[in-house]
């Protein structure tokens, strides 16, 4: 009863709120989490080739971190406003929207990434005959997944928080349970999508830390090592 | 192309600079909104970002808190103020917000720019016997001016991008334009609002890149000039290494 009430009370927690509308939150969520992957994934297979280029022709680096720069100052609201004559209402529309912006980040982090492989590495893996194509795969490549994974991990965690403005269209994932909650001022469904919105970003990041670690085994400290010491180590003072 | 050309049309009809939700007095409303924001933020985050800089403490909270203002959609924080008793304070709730999501950047940029000043610089200011005010003041504040600048250009552009969501909670500004489009299914408009709001952003970042230049010229020419290019030079690059982490982040 008085758990009931607080729907009515509109008070910002509010467990019948949680029980009643798990359905319409899940969905948001799941569809948060698809625009979000859609546009990194997307952000990605754009970028990576973009930034292969730029490297093969530093002539045309200027300009094309330009422009992705200056895509970057456009403000979202009127992103997704000036691409709606060519999407309409859809996920694509926002899907597009996010993906360019993502790219700033994306292209830098995969150059920089690239820039930091050492120039003697790449020597020696070119004196032991590896071509191009398994240079780049087997040598350079993991070699910059560390600043290419925090490049993806800023792009993913600014997308999720971007997704929000998708609700202008219709496909905001939980923007939308917080423009739908705002005229009858719902503090409950306003205050839940809007921790939920974090709480996403911070997975997510972690949740590419982890991969990140798990990709970079050679980066991780030997941590077998330092118990073998710490179990000898009483061993010599008894 | 039709739609580009009625968005002209739009824009070139006198009555819709003019009145209440003319474009005249909705830019007005962002430009102030923005500008408040713009000065309450760099007078929390700078001083506090150059002290912590100048004492070589709290990196982890600069960068932290940088990370973290990624990770908040400012829709939402807008949306928490406008179901809060706050809702009826004006433009407050908008300028909070903003503050909010001005901080990271001009904390971080200002605690960098200080703590990228070449370490032989401050021992050798120190070796000379400058005093600790002396040396912030002669040496790490002129040589962290660059990283400082970045940091207040990403802001700025930053505040004035985010000052659009204003608009979807139902307060003014020049995304109201696109808002108020959107609601009366009028594309024109809501095309016409994106073009300005998208040029206004333009202008204050091709704006602060000129302030820039021609600050740098002038303290150039005040401080030590060798000092001063290298510096520049170092925040140049830094700059470069840093920009990924602008975020106008209109989210």
């Amino acid at each position: 009863m008085a758990e009931a009430n607080c729907l009515v009370t509109n008070d910002w927690i509010c467990g019948e709120y949680l029980r009643t509308r798990a359905q319409e939150l899940t969905d948001a969520t799941l569809q948060h989490i698809g625009i979000t992957a859609v546009s990194v994934l997307l952000g990605i297979v754009v970028a990576f080739p973009l930034a292969l280029l730029v490297r093969a022709r530093p002539r045309l680096a200027g300009p094309v971190l330009a422009l992705t720069t200056l895509l970057y100052t456009i403000p979202s609201l009127a992103m997704f406003s000036l691409l709606l004559p060519l999407f309409g209402l859809s996920s694509a529309l926002v899907v597009t929207g996010l993906v360019l912006y993502a790219l700033t980040i994306l292209v830098r982090g995969v150059l920089a990434g690239l820039a930091a492989v050492p120039a003697e590495t790449r020597e020696a893996a070119r004196g032991m005959g590896y071509g191009p194509g398994r240079l780049l795969w087997e040598v350079e490549l993991p070699l910059a997944l560390p600043a290419l994974m925090a490049g993806i991990r800023m792009a993913t965690v600014s997308t999720i928080a971007l997704t929000t403005v998708g609700s202008l269209v219709g496909r905001g994932g939980l923007g939308n349970l917080i423009e739908d909650a705002l005229p009858t001022f719902f503090k409950a469904q306003v205050l839940t999508a809007a921790v939920l919105c974090v709480l996403l970003a911070v997975a997510a990041d972690l949740l590419l830390l982890g991969l990140q670690r798990l990709l970079t085994p050679w980066n991780r400290p030997p941590r077998p090592a330092r118990r073998r010491t710490a179990a000898v180590r009483p061993g010599e003072g008894g | 192309m039709g739609v580009l050309t009625d968005a002209w049309t739009w824009l070139a009809t006198g009555a819709h600079w003019t009145g209440e939700d003319g474009v005249g007095h909705r830019l007005a409303e962002h430009l102030y909104v923005s500008g408040a924001a713009l000065l309450l933020a760099s007078a929390v985050a700078l001083p506090l970002g150059l002290w912590l800089g100048h004492l070589g403490r709290g990196g982890t909270l600069a960068v932290n808190i940088s990370n973290a203002g990624r990770a908040v959609p400012v829709f939402a924080v807008l949306a928490l103020f406008m179901v809060s008793p706050l809702r009826n304070a004006g433009y407050l709730p908008t300028v909070i917000a903003l503050v909010l999501f001005a901080i990271p950047p001009l904390l971080t940029h200002a605690y960098v720019g200080v703590r990228e000043v070449d370490r032989a610089v401050v021992e050798a200011a120190r070796g000379m016997g400058m005093s600790g005010g002396q040396l912030f003041r002669a040496v790490e504040l002129p040589l962290a001016r660059p990283m400082l600048m970045t940091g207040l250009r990403s802001a700025a552009v930053q505040v004035v991008a985010t000052a659009t969501l204003a608009a979807m909670v139902g307060l003014g500004g020049l995304g109201r334009i696109i808002t108020a489009g959107f609601n009366t299914y009028d594309t024109p408009q809501v095309v016409a609002g994106a073009v300005l709001v998208a040029a206004l952003a333009l202008l204050v970042e091709g704006a602060l890149v000129a302030a820039d230049r021609l600050g740098g010229r002038l303290f150039g020419r005040a401080g030590g000039r060798a000092g001063s290019r290298a510096g520049s030079r170092a925040g140049r690059r830094t700059g470069d290494r840093d920009a990924p982490q602008q975020d106008n982040g209109n989210g």
